[in-house]
């Protein structure tokens, strides 16, 4: 999958690793469904320096609050454009957790919807093969202004 | 009333070139209609059964002349020729070309308008009571809540894509002329212990297929506390409301699966996880959006106007009119004008340009420019003086707009139904003109008093069918229109939902039933001034159903 990051396609070092996926010494920079995170906490906690977690999003955020302190990377999931589950994760995260690694959100990431998951905390997006960067800028410059105070965003452009 | 400032002005602008973008895409290709549809829904685009129809955001219901010209304009350019006034205080239009849209957003940003979630699975329009500001009635003037509210949720990053569409409305008296309890989120303005004003919150209130009356979520809530409870309540509606069904998918369900005691507890957790009420909501900014909806300068004017009142005892018609159609104003020597968009055998909500640059021209003459729209589908000149009713008279007179029926049986609700909408089943229209031209006759309709009439084409409810005093489904059955008859639903302060009183009935049978149910009350009724309502709390559905099904 194509990555953006500050609006531009970037070099994705991550991979992600499988239920069946073993671990070997080699490993590195990989993002573990959160589940078997749990289940194999110690083996990757001591083997992996780069580590990264993928949620569902019905995941209870609790479950990754043990691995904040170990991960440098939580990957949140849009099964479908219009499922807005991981919005408010990505809010959690950042401002109750405070998790200050990359936030990525993969699935349906649509660029007109690239703004609002910037302003939930998201700073990766995983996009499909056809979305042409001039369209992502111009989605992301279209519409600057908003009421809301939020995630990476500050200025005159918020009204509240 | 509420003025565009730099930002919002800005604000407004980028979004309409943002929807032209998505538009111009569409156009050409780039995106596929499946692509486009969340798009155009979020600025309250749909596709119904002939055209696109297009819903204009009224917030809460206050337009200013201006505004109402500007409305009047685009129905002429862009439509053929009227607009439709809907429960949501919102403004339809129902033949407009895709190609046109972004033009129409221009010329409606050009007045401060627009049509951001008007429509998809995102806060609405927040409603209120249309009555605001003038309701002898009133605690406090709910409007600049409401404000802040439309503020506060318009492209909300968080809560654009929620299970479903979600609906706030607030009142700041304790006659509920907003219909609270039947939102997502209900708001009734009121003094606590030390009597300090603030809000108590209703949660799950609603209509559709399954019609449920709001619960009391938090009993006094302090006004600066409002965005971030609100925040919390929707937080938790996001993060487990159902989306593998849409129709169990509004919050109403989760809070009834959860409890309202778990439920609470579950907002209250969230509620303490949110920084502190300050940051989202600064003192400064009640302040500022408050004092927009200080009152306009009125006269100093004594409370009985000598030639108003000569005009009542001389005019039969004017004081039928003054009759049905006024009431009381907080502040003396002035009026609340409500004029009825239910003529009789015409279509419920509906005005011609020529209507509405008319009632344009009346507000900006007798009621310092500003008009509000009801949820009952009607319009209200809020700050008419008495010494000028008669002349707002002889002009609503002259278009058509002076019929004397508010809350009558003819002041009927009623959704576009199968003449329009996408997803009816039966049309709604036909019945609601039958249904008035039966009681075209206004003393007749006066002899019967208040009975609020309501009726949806389908089961979702957008004619609040649940909440008629008399409501009537359209549904279909085997290709044939058949209207199920509810009774004793009521909006008010003492919401309920309407009882199926039997076996539906057909097109044609429809108004006898509903004539007949009339009858029947009149026959039972204590005295004249019981209403519909009271009477059959009273009595309950028994000598009606007697009457619909006796067998012989």
């Amino acid at each position: 999958m194509p990555l953006i990051k500050n609006d531009t396609f970037v070099k994705d070092p991550w991979q992600y690793l499988g239920d069946e996926d073993n671990i070997t010494n080699e490993t590195d920079y990989v993002i573990v469904p959160l589940q078997r995170l749990t289940k194999e906490a110690g083996e990757f906690q001591s083997k992996i320096s780069n580590l990264g977690a993928a949620l569902p999003n019905d995941q209870d955020l609790q479950n990754l609050k043990p691995f904040l302190a170990d991960v440098k990377l939580v990957a949140l999931n849009f099964p479908k454009f219009a499922d807005g589950r991981a919005y408010s994760q990505a809010r959690l995260i950042r401002e109750d957790l405070g998790f200050e690694g990359e936030l990525r959100a993969t699935g349906d990431v649509f660029p007109d919807q690239a703004v609002s998951m910037m302003r939930c905390g998201f700073d990766a997006f995983e996009v499909s093969e056809n979305v042409p960067l001039e369209t992502w800028k111009r989605a992301v410059e279209i519409l600057n202004h908003m009421y809301q105070r939020s995630y990476a965003v500050s200025g005159d452009n918020i009204r509240m | 009333m509420y003025r565009y400032d730099e930002f919002d002005a800005q604000f407004v602008k980028q979004r309409v070139a943002q929807f032209r973008d998505q538009t111009e895409r569409r156009l050409s290709g780039e995106l596929t209609e499946e692509q486009f549809r969340p798009l155009r829904l979020m600025n309250g685009l749909y596709l119904q059964l002939h055209a696109y129809m297009l819903r204009v955001a009224i917030p809460y219901g206050t337009l200013s002349s201006k505004q109402l010209r500007k409305l009047a304009r685009i129905a002429d350019k862009y439509d053929k020729g009227y607009g439709h006034f809907t429960t949501r205080q919102n403004i339809q239009y129902n033949w407009p070309k895709l190609k046109d849209i972004p033009d129409l957003l221009d010329e409606l940003a050009d007045v401060e308008m627009h049509a951001i979630q008007t429509s998809g699975n995102c806060i609405r329009n927040v409603t209120s009571d249309q009555w605001a500001g003038v309701a002898v009635d009133e605690i406090e003037d709910p409007r600049g809540y409401a404000e802040l509210m439309r503020q506060w949720s318009t492209i909300h990053p968080e809560f654009c894509y929620l299970p479903r569409k979600f609906k706030i409305a607030i009142t700041g008296a304790p006659n509920d002329r907003a219909a609270v309890a039947f939102h997502d989120i209900g708001i009734k303005m009121k003094k606590n212990e030390a009597d300090e004003i603030g809000f108590e919150i209703l949660v799950g209130g609603g209509m559709g297929r399954t019609p449920v009356v709001g619960v009391t979520i938090k009993d006094w809530l302090p006004k600066k506390e409002l965005l971030s409870y609100i925040e919390a309540i929707m937080r938790v509606y996001n993060m487990y409301g159902r989306r593998d069904n849409k129709y169990k998918a509004r919050i109403k369900i989760l809070v009834m699966a959860l409890g309202i005691e778990e439920f609470r507890n579950q907002v209250e957790a969230e509620y303490d996880k949110i920084e502190s009420p300050e940051v989202i909501l600064p003192g400064e900014e009640i302040g500022r959006i408050t004092s927009y909806f200080a009152p306009p300068e009125y006269q100093k004017l004594a409370d009985t106007d000598i030639a108003y009142e000569e005009k009542r005892k001389a005019d039969k018609a004017f004081a039928s009119w003054i009759a049905t159609n006024i009431a009381k104003h907080r502040v003396p020597g002035y009026a609340i004008a409500n004029i009825s968009l239910k003529p009789i055998g015409g279509i419920p909500g509906d005005a011609t340009s020529e209507q509405m640059y008319a009632i344009a021209d009346l507000a900006e003459r007798y009621s310092f420019s500003e008009i509000r729209v009801t949820h009952e589908q009607n319009l209200v000149l809020p700050y008419v003086a008495k010494q000028d009713l008669y002349a707002l008279w002889q002009g609503l007179v002259k278009h058509d707009l002076a019929t004397d029926n508010l809350s009558l049986v003819s002041d009927i609700i009623c959704c576009p139904g199968l003449d329009y909408c996408a997803l009816a089943t039966a049309r709604s229209i036909p019945v609601s003109q039958n249904i008035s031209e039966r009681f075209a006759d206004i003393e007749r309709q006066k002899d019967v008093g208040e009975l609020k009439i309501k009726i949806s084409g389908c089961i979702n409810a957008c004619g609040h069918h649940h909440a008629g005093n008399i409501g009537i489904l359209g549904l279909d059955k085997k290709g044939e229109e058949f209207y199920q008859i509810t009774l004793g639903g009521s909006a008010d302060d003492n919401a309920s939902i309407g009882e199926i009183i039997g076996p539906g009935f057909s097109s044609d049978t429809v108004v006898d039933a509903v004539e007949q149910i009339i009858e029947i009350y009149r026959d039972i009724r204590q005295h004249k001034k019981e209403t519909f309502l009271e009477t059959y709390r009273r009595v309950g559905p028994e000598p009606f159903k007697e009457a619909l099904y006796a067998t012989d």
